[in-house]
């Protein structure tokens, strides 16, 4: 039987597919920061906050309505969303005509305060939140058991990921966003609500949060710190893939999980920094990211 | 307004003096107030030093104590800027705690330079006791040796003969993994392998699945508080405990089981030097405890800072003054007495003994509601709970 660099090959698709897993993670929150980025030109740091709200969202609907998973996954992206359109329209929208620092200060000082309510409520140890059923138990492949959970996260994942992309590019309300983004007065002249639509966008990039969110919170320990971790590599994601790029933040998102994950078996020290290297060498290279057009 | 107090601090500290009766003491509480260890010290190590003050009636017998508090991120530069300050502008004299060894080892060495007293009680790694050892710290509560011996050797009587670990990748990880190792190998178990994580950690599928591919009978989790919870919590979703290899949570507080909850806990076997259940003395505590702590027990981190600023506050009453050697004398010679940890002794190398304890952790149905999680398997005395004196390699130790 073959083996690389002495690894068997049944490990390597284990931590090939698991790598695929953690990329749909990825893709899912870069893809959120890619539509706020590409259509507001808002660096939104409190995206992990957000994830994090979706996580708990699902949380409390079980323990406080005992409504389940399943619903779980259609109600809380909206209400997520919600939250977000609120923030918007009270705070964010008036950051538009500023450098964009101010609004990278902005949503980071609010991720630090819905982090810290959250913490000072739950703790950090987190709440356990049970699989439904069918996500509980899972498949021997041969060469790995993939739990059902995530065999779910990485589906579910790829369908918002494809309709998000063909909603933008494809459709008739894409391209309204797409015009919107780059001649908000021109778009506006022709009777489109422009300011809505913005505000609509940004409650969708933030219900994508919020999805991921829901999905984490079977697998990971639903605690307020889950977002902090996980958005400086996801911003990292984003980089690479190129600001504002929303196949590029997919591709990259499932692409960077690969890699991490085969850094996991190669050399695990290096799985924490191995995004940031690549992302170094990309804008050595090039500098609006790879699937980025330059400015 | 911080300033105006020190020097207020400062002219009081000058007129007591001349008395010779009071003596003002300041106890700085240095953990991890946000990230992943903050519920098993945090804010409950600071509450938990205030009962000891307030317990021991410190203002009644000439003793004022105040307590500071700091986060220190569980990144040692940060830990050992706040030390320093403390030592140098703000006249701490204790610090206490220190959870994650990386810090708690930075703090060793500036105790050790400045001549202030540490209390460990939120650290594991067992060479603040070995070749990192100071006059000037106390180990209070446990250490990786502790664990190792504890779960170990527990494992490995269960027929749990040969291992793989999955290690947080830093100081606290290594020691335990190290300890441990040590224990298996000399039972006569074997170390298939390792895998060191980044820490903290969050996704560990890819780090369960290749200790899952090694083999093993025990998967040994060398890592802590929200980390253990995650890889727990994991290693469940990916059929570890059901393909029959055990888990072994090397390092397991209350809180984590509170937060795993028992469906996924249950069975789990740690080694723990207090539980808030033991006797009526550790229950009365207990329960004081949880009503100034929002409803949470304490772990055996608070338990030890209780302990350990009690003893000290003892120890400046016997020697009437704050002076650390004598203090730290004192302390060593005095034996230990308390309601959490009872009658226990600090060695020479700064070892605090006492019994520890084997629990494991409740079936559902066997738990009586939240909180009631452990259940006694053996007791190991504190003669054997630690490593011995002479094996550790502390230059104090002649």
């Amino acid at each position: 039987m073959f083996e690389l660099l002495g690894i068997p090959p049944q490990v390597l698709f284990g931590q090939l597919l698991l790598g695929l897993i953690n990329g749909s993670f990825y893709a899912v929150l870069s893809l959120g920061l890619a539509v706020i980025f590409g259509l507001l030109n808002i660096i939104n740091f409190t995206h992990g906050a957000q994830y994090m709200l979706g996580a708990f969202g699902a949380w409390m609907l079980l323990n406080y309505l005992g409504v389940g998973y399943w619903w779980a996954v259609f109600i809380v992206p909206p209400i997520v969303g919600v939250t977000g359109i609120v923030l918007e329209r009270v705070l964010i929208r008036r950051l538009y005509h500023l450098d964009h620092l101010y609004g990278l200060l902005l949503t980071f000082g609010l991720a630090l305060i819905i982090v810290g309510f959250f913490r000072q409520f739950f703790g950090v140890s987190g709440l356990p939140y049970p699989p439904p059923p069918l996500l509980t138990g899972g498949h021997n492949l041969g060469f790995m058991y993939l739990p059902n959970s995530r065999a779910w996260v990485i589906v579910a994942s790829l369908i918002v990921c494809l309709a998000t992309w063909f909603i933008i590019e494809k459709t008739r309300l894409g391209a309204y966003l797409r015009a919107a983004t780059e001649n908000p007065t021109m778009v506006g002249a022709f009777g489109i609500n422009v300011p809505l639509l913005v505000t609509l966008t940004y409650g969708f990039g933030v219900a994508l949060a919020g999805f991921a969110g829901v999905l984490a919170a079977p697998i990971y320990a639903v605690n307020p710190n889950m977002g902090a971790d996980l958005i400086i590599v996801v911003f990292a994601v984003v980089v690479i893939g190129g600001m504002g790029s929303i196949l590029g933040s997919i591709l990259t998102g499932f692409g960077l999980g690969l890699i991490e994950g085969l850094t996991r078996v190669f050399y695990p020290e290096g799985s924490a920094v191995v995004i940031f290297v690549i992302m170094a060498l990309v804008l050595l290279v090039k500098p609006a990211g790879l699937f980025g057009r330059s400015v | 307004m911080k300033k105006m107090g020190f020097i207020l601090a400062s002219l009081t500290s000058l007129l007591m003096a001349g008395t010779a009766h009071a003596t003002d003491v300041k106890i700085g509480v240095l953990n991890d107030r946000s990230g992943i260890y903050a519920d098993i010290a945090g804010e409950g190590s600071v509450i938990a030093a205030q009962m000891a003050a307030e317990d021991f009636k410190a203002a009644d017998k000439g003793i004022n104590v105040s307590i500071v508090s700091a986060d220190h991120q569980n990144k040692p530069d940060v830990g050992s800027n706040i030390a320093r300050q403390w030592y140098d502008t703000e006249n701490v004299d204790v610090i206490a705690d220190v959870p994650t060894s990386s810090v708690a080892l930075a703090v060793n060495e500036i105790t050790k330079e400045k001549n202030k007293i540490f209390l460990a009680s939120g650290p594991a790694s067992s060479d603040l006791t070995g070749k990192a050892c100071s006059p000037n710290t106390v180990h209070w509560t446990y250490d990786t040796w502790a664990l190792a011996n504890g779960t170990g050797s527990a494992m490995v009587a269960e027929g749990g003969d040969s291992w793989f670990f999955v290690t947080a990748d830093y100081a606290f990880g290594h020691a335990l993994e190290r300890d441990t190792s040590a224990v298996v190998e000399a039972s006569g178990g074997k170390v298939l392998g390792a895998v060191r994580h980044p820490f903290p950690g969050q996704d560990f599928s890819s780090f369960l699945l290749q200790a899952q591919g090694s083999g093993a009978k025990v998967v040994g989790l060398a890592n802590a508080g929200g980390d253990t919870i995650n890889a727990v919590k994991q290693a469940s979703e990916f059929g570890i405990t059901q393909g029959g290899q055990a888990l072994a949570a090397l390092l397991m507080f209350i809180n984590d089981v509170h937060a795993l909850g028992l469906d996924v806990a249950q069975g789990l076997v740690l080694t723990s030097a207090f539980y808030w259940d033991k006797d009526d003395q550790t229950r009365a505590f207990s329960a004081r405890f949880q009503e100034r702590n929002a409803g949470q027990k304490p772990s055996m981190i608070e338990a030890g800072v209780y302990a350990s600023v009690l003893h000290y506050l003892k120890a400046v009453e016997a020697v009437g003054d704050k002076d650390a050697a004598k203090v730290m004398a004192k302390m060593k010679e005095m034996p230990t007495d308390d309601p959490l940890f009872g009658k226990g002794t600090i060695r020479a190398d700064g070892r605090k003994l006492h019994d520890m304890y084997l629990f494991r952790v409740k079936k559902p149905d066997q738990s009586k509601g939240p909180w009631d999680y452990f259940e006694t398997v053996a007791t190991i005395p504190a003669d054997k709970a630690f490593r011995p004196l002479a094996e550790g390699g502390c230059s104090l130790v002649k």
